[in-house]
């Protein structure tokens, strides 16, 4: 196949802005393998930083895994219901309600912050907690669990599912749990990860929210940018790296299969 | 299985915005029988099969009795009816066996009573070899007749049909029609029917109601509906009809356009008859016209012949002679002629 010039003009252009992209990441990563940077790559690799990262940041890590799988478990609680509500009763209301939950979303992480904060603040010993950025996160990523799940009942014949149930006998509660949650899973599935993959990442709210012993990764990490060095930072972010990217694979595979209606 | 009788009294439907589905119907299923409803979209009749299977409830005043039973009050859940939907409504989650026990199942049947019941309908519904498989690696044919496996496993009391045929295609459609014939006479359970296809409303119902705007047009057999229909809505909804608009009355005849047709009564203002009612005769017809098209369908070839006045006739011929357009041609009316309010 002859190809033209515009296509090599084309390719140039991609591969110029996939590096744009990924040149900070590697560089990024390097700087946390090199003994040091300042001297560049020929000083030598090292997971020295690493390690002093784990030494010092690992409950940060363990931290944020559990606030991020709290946050799923909390969103899957509250959103699956609430989908399934916003999308049986379809009316100016529910319209209204879908609205609000995206404004967490909108608003600068920092604003809800402080309301949170004006708000709860002086209950101390909930303050203290981690219980308290969990709310801040569950917050902010429930319409991003709300929003796929609402997409699959939307498509999945719901209603009339329930109706079929329904004739069969089953009651309201069991319609739900064995009609409309197994008929939704693709959707919360997909909703889970990008809740648990938000959360991971998650830096204005909990800055704002946390306390010296409830530091989450994010936080850790703008902590060690700020005081540590450079070469640790960025050994930091690899760790993070290593927690997202696998994360963020399956969630690609999740919405592939999604969307090719494998899971439906 | 024995049927049950459904009596509906004063059940009316208004929905929210104030709209009028359905006008105060009474109706009373017979136990055991096939009733169809039958009309265009919008008549009433899937409202009434909802009532029925206690998907809506009627406005203040209206009842709903399963024998001797009133089931107003009672949710759909509690009622004991089977359902068939246009979509299938299959549970993607459960395999084709997983769909014909739900209903057991939340009946709290036995597991092994259930499993011979799971493979007795199956056998029924000529399905045995599919238990395993998803409801996705199915036809359409399949899946509504693991769709009607589902609904009768759990024996209803009644089973509610809605418009089960309508997403078929054509062969398939009279397949699953004699199949579920077949099913209705063995089970003799009483059946609600739903259709905008009059073909198969005359083909399955042991008696039709034709709906109309939300009120009841007609009720009666096939026969009756197709040969004595109740208004010109019923009469043009059910096959085809010619339209006669009397002119005069004239000695036990009606004058219209073409010619004469034979009526005594004379405040008759509109008879009509059907296409294979005509016979297409040499001579001395008492209507004439001239060939606009000639189509040939099989077991009759139908002709459309003009006869002035802008009336137009269809004409089922059994003979296969070859009229060109523009052939005069005489008519004659062997089969029943029939007034209609105009």
């Amino acid at each position: 196949m002859k190809r033209t010039g515009l296509f090599t003009l084309q390719l140039a252009f991609t591969l110029l802005v996939c590096a744009f992209m990924l040149v900070p990441i590697v560089l990024s990563v390097m700087a946390g393998l090199t003994r040091n940077y300042f001297q560049g790559i020929e000083s030598g690799l090292t997971f020295d930083w690493v390690i002093q990262v784990w030494t010092a940041y690992a409950p940060t890590v363990w931290l944020s895994l559990q606030l991020a799988l709290a946050c799923a478990l909390c969103c899957v609680v509250i959103g699956v219901p609430a989908a399934y509500a916003l999308v049986r009763l379809d009316n100016r209301l529910s319209r209204a309600v879908e609205e609000l939950l995206v404004l967490p979303v909108a608003m600068p992480g920092f604003a809800t912050a402080l309301a949170l904060l004006l708000t709860y603040g002086h209950y101390s010993g909930f303050r203290s907690s981690a219980g308290f950025i969990l709310v801040g996160h569950v917050l902010f990523t429930l319409p991003f669990l709300v929003r796929p799940v609402m997409a699959v009942m939307q498509r999945s014949h719901l209603p009339v599912l329930e109706e079929a149930a329904a004739s069969l006998g089953a009651g309201p509660a069991r319609r739900f749990f064995g009609i409309v949650v197994p008929n939704a899973r693709a959707g919360i599935l997909a909703g889970t990860l990008m809740v648990i993959t938000l959360s991971l990442g998650e830096f204005n709210l909990t800055w704002m929210l946390h306390t010296p012993l409830t530091k989450t990764l994010p936080v850790g990490l703008a902590d060690s940018y700020a005081s540590a060095r450079l070469e640790v930072g960025s050994a930091y972010t690899l760790i993070f790296l290593m927690l997202i990217v696998p994360l963020l694979v399956a969630l690609q595979v999740v919405s592939n299969r999604l969307s090719r209606g494998a899971l439906r | 299985m024995t049927g049950t009788a459904i009596r509906l009294r004063q059940c009316a439907k208004t929905f929210q915005g104030g709209q009028t589905a359905l006008s105060p119907i009474d109706l009373d299923v017979r136990p055991g029988e096939t009733l169809v409803f039958l009309g265009p979209s919008g008549c009433g009749k899937t409202t009434t099969l909802r009532l029925i299977a206690g998907l809506e409830t009627p406005d203040a005043g209206g009842r709903i009795l399963f024998g001797d039973d009133d089931v107003t009050d009672v949710p759909i859940e509690k009622r004991g009816v089977g359902m068939v939907f246009q979509s299938y409504a299959l549970f993607s989650n459960l395999d084709v066996a997983g769909n014909v026990a739900y209903g057991l199942k939340v009946r709290g049947m036995p597991k092994a009573e259930r499993a011979t019941r799971v493979a007795e309908m199956l056998e029924l519904m000529h399905l045995q070899d599919f238990a395993d498989r998803s409801i996705h690696a199915l036809s359409g044919g399949q899946r509504q007749r693991v769709a009607l496996a589902r609904a009768l496993a759990a024996r209803p009391r009644i089973l509610l049909l809605d418009e089960p045929l309508a997403a078929l295609d054509a062969q398939l459609r009279e397949q699953l029609r004699v199949d579920i014939d077949r099913l209705l006479r063995t089970l003799h359970i009483t059946a609600i029917y739903v259709t905008h296809d009059q073909a198969e409303a005359m083909a399955l119902g042991d008696r039709i109601v034709v709906m109309e705007n939300g009120r009841i047009a007609q009720i009666g057999t096939p026969q009756d509906i197709y040969q004595r229909p109740a208004n010109a809505f019923v009469a043009g909804f059910i096959g085809n009809l010619n339209r006669f608009d009397v002119l005069a009355h004239e000695q036990g005849r009606a004058r219209v356009a073409g010619g004469w047709l034979p009526w005594n009564d004379t405040s008759a203002t509109v008879l009509c008859c059907r296409p294979e009612h005509l016979e297409i005769v040499h001579a001395n017809g008492a209507l004439q016209g001239q060939v606009l098209g000639q189509f040939f369908q099989g077991a009759h070839t139908r002709v459309l012949v003009d006869i002035g006045n802008g009336r137009q006739l269809l004409v089922d011929s059994r003979d296969d002679r070859l009229r060109q357009r523009g052939d005069l041609i005489e008519m004659n009316v062997t089969g029943p002629l029939f007034a209609l309010a105009a």
